[in-house]
Parts: structure tokens; sequence; C-alpha cells
């Protein structure tokens, strides 16, 4: 296969603060890669630098073969890059933005009005392509940032946060329109966000960065087995004492948490040899009202949460 | 490596070169639609207008006297009359950094909070190629406000007076023209450099004001504070220590583009101007008031505009250095 990204031992230090820590990453072309962590976990520093706006401290960058270190120009015609709350000319509209960073392409002018146009019929900005990029909302400055990264007609795309300001509907069609984009066109596809239902839906392999280190990298239903945590959360109604007096009694039950608060709620129980029909059995045998039971770590977001529980706090906010 | 690639090379080899002239064309329409054009050539025209109009009918009632005065037509640009307390050149010298500032104070750090500045660099161009085609477009729509100034107000001086400049005369206006483009260049090179080296417009703006203002008000105090200390010149001086410490203010002045500046203009447009050093009453003392030809002229301010273009370049290396060094984050 065509490796389309590949980094080594990518290491970035800003003084004392190591940003990205022997970074080993592998992206081919086709592929979409999600890059997951909290903000200050050093996706958009080893972004920065797979595009050559910032310069490694340590290890290689490789981008379609080529070093963004020493080729930044070579690099950035072939990388589309779509940064974190993403900004245009406001004065200027979505197609006359859009035309400035073709020109600073090099694309011969009709080719450009013909792509742009094909463009902003795919993010679905048509309707509003002729007015102000000043008047857009968030989520349409989004859409115009993925057609304006899409200009160059990328080997590789690159999306910071890419569905960050868009309303859940526009989500769902944006992400399947970036996914089919990689599959149709080749184009390797690495997305960075922080929301992970998400990326999950639409990656073929997704990496969990926490504090500067990919510790976790695989396909979702990978990660899922790996993670292979033995805890259920169990919703029951009914006293706080007899709850726990019946789950302790459980068969292979270690550890019991219960909800925050009182009243109904979700316990978590651990079990060593997990099973959960007689776990079941045992507690609507003690007469106790059981109306959600949810085995953890078939969910991506369990993984995030378990490998985060050793890395630092967490703004996730899905 | 693929086809796409190889492509894709072929045709940057073609736009590398051409990567400021993308922005500048760019900036350029830009600014000819900003506000801050429109609202800048008014203010600029009126002003010229008004001090020329002034200095016109100033000649006129002196037109006796000074009927064989040698450049007549200059003394439009030189002299000031009421009601207006500016010369032409001296409006100039003190618009021109203004103009600088106005063009320059948010190039980079306009793009920057607009959130434009990451997509920016992450074409294929270089970073320079940034600051270039802002400054060229920038400087391009300066030149060309000056020059029609000129010629607006060259022709109303012509309109009023009744006299037409001669061909020395006319190049020595366009001599001028060059330094007024340069030394706004400078200012613009300057403001610039504040707004790659500051993150927020406003603070790039009050920066590159304050420069000027503490130039033009301050500078001459400073300086003679300065040549004080390197050069005392006591009460109980001799004429050789009095003339040192003339000297070293006078050099030290000279680190402004501000003193730069009205060094050139005066002897641009002042033929009877031979010197824009120190001169001694013994110097002038039985000397024969006569004007230089256009090439001592010239030759008298040389050094002047050398030290603009150094100053403007000088700037222009911070900027890029700086540029250079900043990692560019949304």
């Amino acid at each position: 296969m065509d490796t389309a990204i590949a980094s080594r031992a990518l290491t970035k230090r800003y003084g004392e603060l190591t940003a990205v820590d022997h970074l080993d990453l592998e992206i081919e072309r086709g592929e979409v890669f999600g890059l997951l962590g909290p903000n200050g976990a050093g996706k958009t520093t080893t972004i920065l630098m797979l595009l050559g706006l910032a310069e490694p401290s340590s290890g290689t960058v490789r981008v379609a073969g080529i070093d963004p270190v020493r080729q930044p120009l070579d690099a950035k015609r072939i990388v589309g890059y779509l940064p974190d709350s993403v900004g245009f000319y406001e004065s200027l509209t979505g197609r006359e933005n859009l035309r400035y960073t073709a020109r600073l392409n090099g694309l011969p002018r009709v080719m450009g009005e013909e792509r742009i146009s094909e463009l902003l019929d795919l993010v679905g900005l048509n309707g509003a392509s002729d007015s102000p990029a000043g008047t857009y909302s968030r989520g349409m400055l989004q859409r115009l940032g993925l057609a304006d990264a899409l200009v160059k007609d990328p080997e590789i795309l690159i999306l910071d946060e890419p569905t960050a300001a868009i309303d859940p509907e526009g989500v769902i069609e944006i992400l399947g329109l970036i996914r089919s984009l990689a599959k149709e066109r080749g184009v390797a596809l690495l997305l960075s966000s922080h929301l992970l239902n998400q990326v999950q839906a639409v990656c073929d392999r997704v990496g969990i960065f926490v504090a500067g280190k990919l510790i976790a990298c695989g396909r979702p239903e990978e990660l899922v087995e790996s993670g292979g945590l033995s805890t259920i959360e169990i919703g029951v109604t009914g006293a706080g004492n007899e709850i726990r007096a019946a789950l302790a009694a459980a068969p292979g039950v270690t550890t019991v948490v219960p909800p925050p608060g009182t009243g109904p709620g979700l316990w978590q129980i651990t079990a060593a040899a997990l099973d959960v029909p007689a776990i079941v059995r045992t507690l609507a045998a003690a007469g106790i009202d059981i109306w959600q039971v949810r085995r953890l770590g078939t969910d991506l977001a369990d993984i995030y949460h378990h490998f985060f529980e050793q890395g630092t706090t967490d703004d996730d906010d899905h | 490596m693929t086809t796409t690639t190889e492509d894709s090379t072929t045709f940057v080899t073609r736009q590398r070169s051409h990567g400021w002239r993308v922005v500048a064309r760019k900036e350029l329409a830009d600014y000819l639609l900003s506000a801050r054009f429109i609202v800048l050539l008014i203010i600029l025209s009126l002003a010229a207008a008004g001090a020329v109009y002034a200095a016109a009918s100033g000649i006129r009632d002196v037109a006796p006297q000074a009927s064989g005065a040698p450049s007549l037509f200059l003394r439009l640009f030189t002299i000031s009359a009421d009601p207006m307390p500016f010369s032409f050149f001296a409006l100039i010298g003190f618009l021109a950094p203004i103009l600088g500032i106005a063009f320059g104070f948010d190039a980079i750090s306009g793009e920057r909070a607009q959130g434009t500045l990451p997509r920016l660099i992450a074409q294929p161009i270089h970073r320079d190629d940034v600051i270039n085609g802002k400054y060229v477009a920038g400087l391009f729509v300066i030149g060309v406000m000056l020059t029609t100034l000129v010629l607006i107000v060259a022709g109303l001086g012509i309109f009023r007076l009744g006299i037409t400049p001669t061909f020395s005369e006319a190049i020595r206006l366009l001599m001028w023209l060059v330094v007024a483009i340069l030394y706004v260049g400078f200012w613009l090179a300057f403001a610039t450099l504040c707004s790659v080296a500051l993150r927020r417009a406003s603070s790039s703006a009050m920066v590159a004001i304050a420069t000027w203002l503490v130039l033009a008000l301050f500078a001459a105090l400073l300086v003679h504070l300065l040549a004080g200390v390197i050069a005392p010149a006591p009460a109980d001086a001799t004429n050789a220590e009095l003339l040192h410490n003339a000297q070293v203010e006078q050099n030290l002045s000279r680190l402004s583009p501000i003193t730069l500046y009205d060094d050139a203009t005066s002897a641009l447009l002042d033929p009877e101007v031979r010197s824009v050093g120190v001169v001694t009453v013994q110097q002038l003392d039985r000397a024969i008031v006569t004007d230089l030809s256009l090439d001592q002229s010239l030759l008298l301010v040389w050094p002047q505009i050398v030290g603009l273009v150094a100053l403007t370049a000088v700037s222009f290396a911070v900027a890029y250095v700086v540029f250079m060094r900043q990692e560019i984050r949304a």
C-alpha cells in the first residue's frame, strides 16, 4: 500500500513542555484516520509539523514521501488543510475567497472557476456563494473551509476539528462527504477531533492522543476489544442499601460504584468473569427493577474515558 | 513518485515566483475599495489643495518682490501662507507616516484576527511572499495617491499663478516625489513589522503611531541631551567643541527618518540650499547666493536617500525574521 503520511519518533518540545512525544504514525492513501484527544493533547502541533508550519524538535515526517521541513512548498502543494476555527476574508464572497486560494495554488483561471463551482456545490454552499463571507454562520464557514482545503485537489487532506461548529444533521452530512472523498479520490485523510462518536462513524482507524503520546491506535473495533473491560453499567430502581447488597452478592462482582447523588441512577459493576445474565437474574430475584443494562467497553467513548483516566484532565463535551 | 505529484510540481515552478503577485493583486483590490483609502484620499486632497492655494495667494501678494526669484514654481510647495500653517511638503511630511501606518498596521495582524493566516500560509507560497505582496500593494496605492496629488496641486498652481515649471523644476519635483514615496515606504515597512510582531492590530497601530510621535516630538530633545553627553559643549566651550557638539547632534538626529526626509526635501525643492550639514557663519561670509544644479542637489541628498532605504531594509529584515520564527496557530 501507498503510504501517505509517515512519522518516526516525531517530537516537538516547547522549552520544558513536550507537546508531541515520539509519535510514530502511518496513514495510507484512501484511509480515514481519526486523531482523538482532548484540547492541548498535541493534535494541532502534530498537524502543523505535517504541514511544515512547525519544525519538529526531533524525528522525521514524510507526506507522500516529501519532507515538509526541507520542501515546505512541495508539501503544501499536495496537502489540503482545514485549520481549527477557520477564517475567511469577511468582505469577500465565499467564491472570491476560494478564488484567492486557487490563484495562490497557481491554478489556471478557467480550471479554477470550474472547480470552485463544483466544490461549492459539493459542500452545499451554492446558494450563499456570492454573499460576503462575513455574513456566514460558523457552520457555513466550516463548509467553506472544507471546500477551500479541496481547491488544490490535495492528495492528503488534514482537517483540524472539522465538525466543531456544525449542527448534528450537518455533521453527518459533512462526515459522509469527507469519507466518500477519501474513498473515491484515494485521498489520505487525517481528521482530529475531541468528539469521538463522530470520528467513530467515519474513521478506518483512530489514534487516541493524550499529552503528546499516542496511547492507543487501531480500528475502532480492535480498540474496543483490546480495552476488554469487564464493567457493566446497570440502571435500577430501589433503595440504595438493598441494591448495593444485591449487587455485591451477584456472581463474580468485585467492585460496585453507586451513581452520584441519591435516587435511581446508573450503577457501575466490575466483575472478574463477567456474566451479565447471571447478574441480571440475581437482581431480579432480589425484586429489584432493572431498566437498563449496558456493557462498557463496547463503545469508543468508554475506551476514551478509560484511557483518559490515566491521562490528563479532559474537556470532552459529547 | 506518482504522476500527480509530477504534474503539480510543474505547475508550481511556474507560480513559485508569482506568490507575492497573487497576494499583491488581492490586497490592491481590497485597498482600492476600502474605506480607509477613500477617507485618506479625501483628507489628503483637501489639505494639499488648501496648502497650495494659500501658498499661491501668498506668492501673488508679494509678486513684485518675487519676480526674478529663482524656482518660483517650487515655492508653491515650500512656503506656507495664511490661513494654512503648513507648506505642502511639510504637510506631506506630516501625513506620510499616517499613510504608511494606515496601510501597514494590520497587514499580518489583520489576517491573524480574521483567522485567515493559518489558511494563507498553508498554501504553497513562501511566508515572505505574504509580506512582500502586501508591501508592494500598499506602496503602489500610496504612490498613486501621492503622484496624483502632486500632479493636481501642480496643475492648480499653474492655473493660479500662471507660471509653468522649467524642466529642472519638474525633475526636482519628481525626485522629491520619489523621496516622499520612499519615506512613506519606510513607515509602511515599520508598520508591517509592528503587525508581524504584535498579535493585535490595535496594539500594532498604537506602537507604530507612538514611535512616530516620539520621533516627531521628542527626538530633537533626546538627541540634544545625548549630544551633550557624547560631545559636551559647556558655556566656555571652544569653537571646535561647539562645532563637534553640533555635528554629533546632527548625525544623531539623522537616525530618524523624519530628519532624513526633511533634509532631502529642503535640498531638492530649494535649489539655493547648498548643504544639509552644519554651516558656520564664516562659511557663509561673502558666499554668492546661486542655485545648485540638479545633479549637485541630488548628490547632496544622496546619503539621506540611502539612509531612508537602509531604515526600510532593516524594518523588513526584522519583520521577515520575526515572521519566519513565528508559529502560526488558529
